[in-house]
């Protein structure tokens, strides 16, 4: 029996090949984790800070350590992984250039999803109201938000472009969750997530 | 201390070989149990005490009368649920619950060990456990449990017995113990031999024992079990009896007279002797000079490990924890790790911590359900 994935979890596991030994960093309530796990046969291991959550990775037999992106991925060894995954979270962290690094140097490769705040929706609405925008996946008050790094697919393909981080794939999704693809400068304009494969030069 | 013939007790005659390369000719080890074996015997859980504990660890303890040590953890319905788990719990080697210590007769003197009582080690303790594990027909134990010195033992089993436990569950516990930790226990036991009725272990058929020393060894010991704020919060500067200072050296603040309590309450339990061969035994505990390093010890991949630590604990702090984290993430073990934010300092497993109990809890359900029993 499948479970029900959040959509660009879906879309990351469908990235994963079987056997493989991966670290999800920021791994909420584990589902991710566990579907590997059960589906892929895949060596599982999570990071989560928070304790509630990080107790219902328990309660699912997975191995998670409470940690913090920021700090915590010193801890890991270099190649340590096939994949490190890091899911809605690179917007959240206080060192995003030093947390990918981190991923790339414990993972062969890494996969990172964000919300592109590059998308037109996002700058229609901060074009008009002149405020900070809200939508679905980005739901907070500017004042109380955990999104404190923000960016667009252009701004993380520039970072990549600074660190020589080499973009493996990239994942465009329309707000509905459905893959696009676009070459040009619309693939900024047009996805409301992405996910991004990348690993060291 | 007259309490001996209560104590539920199996008698080895075989020589235990101790680190020190000192021989045990024979040993008795205490023990007390909880819940029932399943037919597959894989619902035993192994609970280790601290320093201080025995083997009461839930129910009344028939010594004191008093609840159990782990209470609020262990029993039906609880944490570590009864109902379902197989509980096991012994007093360690060199106590003074029933398992043989420096208490114990000597079979080739006919007189209490005293100080001719060998020296013993963490891993000596786990001998002997494992020994009981033997002795009760158990092949592989589901958990080992402990909290501090008991998360010593638990530590020491994985990396000597790892084949023989699903997972371990060391509690505000370390690898190692500090030079920090080394020093307060020297002053414990300093406070113990500069007590003239100590008499160089000898006492135990004069009508005295060391009771001041011990008390001021339980007082500096306690210290350390707590936290600044937390001695803050429950006692401040507040004064027991008079709201005025009594220019006098009697006990006259509140945190004098809890210690003064906690001494005194202790010696009433504990035996002196024991008290500095146990101390001792922490103080030689460091799995890093074992087998290697860290990492090799505590390699084995059928083992889960969780370990859990308390912001407030300076005696165990969470950063002895992380270095074994570190050291199992160079390998493939499977481990889990968290810090309970409290103010209680190292104390704190043995209180009321509802986020400790939820995460314990969690990670045995999970245990449970991955190793489908």
């Amino acid at each position: 029996m499948k479970k029900i994935l959040r959509n660009d979890l879906q879309i990351i596991s469908s990235l994963i090949k079987e056997d493989e030994k991966v670290l999800d960093v920021g791994c909420g309530n584990g589902s991710l984790l566990e579907y590997l796990s059960k589906e892929k046969n895949v060596d599982c291991k999570g990071i989560e800070i928070e304790l509630e959550k990080m107790n219902f990775c328990l309660k699912k037999g997975l191995s998670v350590v409470q940690g913090d992106a920021n700090y915590d991925l010193n801890d890991f060894s270099d190649n340590s992984f096939s994949t490190v995954i890091l899911s809605q979270t690179i917007q959240a962290t206080i060192f995003p250039e030093r947390v990918i690094k981190n991923l790339i140097r414990i993972g062969k490769r890494a996969i990172i999803s964000f919300p592109n705040f590059g998308f037109w929706k996002v700058r229609r609405d901060f074009f008009f109201s002149g405020k900070m925008p809200k939508n679905k996946i980005l739901p907070y008050e500017w004042f109380d938000t955990p999104n404190i790094h923000l960016c667009s697919v252009n701004d993380f393909i520039h970072l990549c472009q600074k660190n020589r981080i080499k973009i493996i794939d990239k994942v465009l999704l329309n707000e509905y969750g459905k893959k696009i693809w676009s070459k040009n400068f619309l693939k900024n304009l047009l996805s409301y997530q992405v996910i991004f494969c990348v690993s060291k030069k | 201390m007259k309490k001996k013939k209560v104590f539920k007790k199996i008698h080895i005659p075989e020589s235990l070989i101790l680190d020190s390369g000192k021989i045990l000719p024979e040993y008795e080890i205490a023990y007390e149990t909880y819940g029932k074996l399943n037919k597959k015997k894989s619902n035993a859980i192994l609970i280790c005490h601290a320093l201080t504990g025995d083997q009461y660890c839930t129910l009344k303890n028939p010594v004191n009368n008093k609840n159990g040590w782990w209470n609020k953890l262990v029993g039906p319905g609880k944490v570590i649920d009864t109902n379902f788990f197989f509980v096991i719990c012994s007093n360690v080697l060199g106590g003074c619950m029933g398992t043989t210590g420096p208490e114990s007769i000597n079979p080739e003197t006919n007189k209490s060990y005293g100080l001719s009582f060998p020296v013993i080690t963490i891993n000596d303790m786990v001998k002997v456990q494992n020994r009981l594990v033997e002795a009760l027909n158990i092949k592989r134990l589901f958990a080992v449990v402990g909290g501090s010195m008991g998360g010593m033992q638990a530590l020491e089993w994985a990396a000597s017995f790892g084949h023989k436990v699903h997972s371990v569950i060391p509690i505000a516990s370390s690898y190692r113990h500090s030079a920090q930790n080394i020093a307060f226990h020297e002053i414990g036991r300093q406070a113990i031999m500069a007590d003239s009725d100590w008499k160089r272990g000898a006492y135990y058929d004069t009508k005295e024992n060391p009771k001041r020393g011990l008390s001021v060894a339980r007082m500096i010991a306690h210290i350390t079990y707590l936290s600044e704020s937390a001695l803050q919060r429950k006692f401040g500067r507040n004064l027991q009896n008079s709201k005025f200072f009594s220019f006098e050296f009697e006990t006259e603040f509140q945190i004098e007279s809890y210690l003064k309590h906690q001494g005194i309450s202790f010696v009433e339990r504990f035996d002196a002797n024991s008290y500095l061969y146990i101390t001792k035994a922490m103080d030689y505990f460091d799995l890093s000079i074992k087998k290697g390093g860290l990492t090799k010890a505590f390699s084995d991949k059928d083992l889960s490990y969780c370990f859990i630590t308390f912001s407030s604990d300076w005696l165990f702090p969470t950063s002895e924890t992380k270095t074994i984290i570190r050291s199992i993430n160079q390998s493939n073990t499977k481990v889990c790790f968290a810090e309970i934010k409290t103010d209680k300092g190292h104390d704190a497993f043995l209180l009321d911590e509802p986020n400790f109990h939820s995460t314990l809890k969690s990670f045995i359900t999970g245990q449970k359900k991955r190793l489908k029993i």
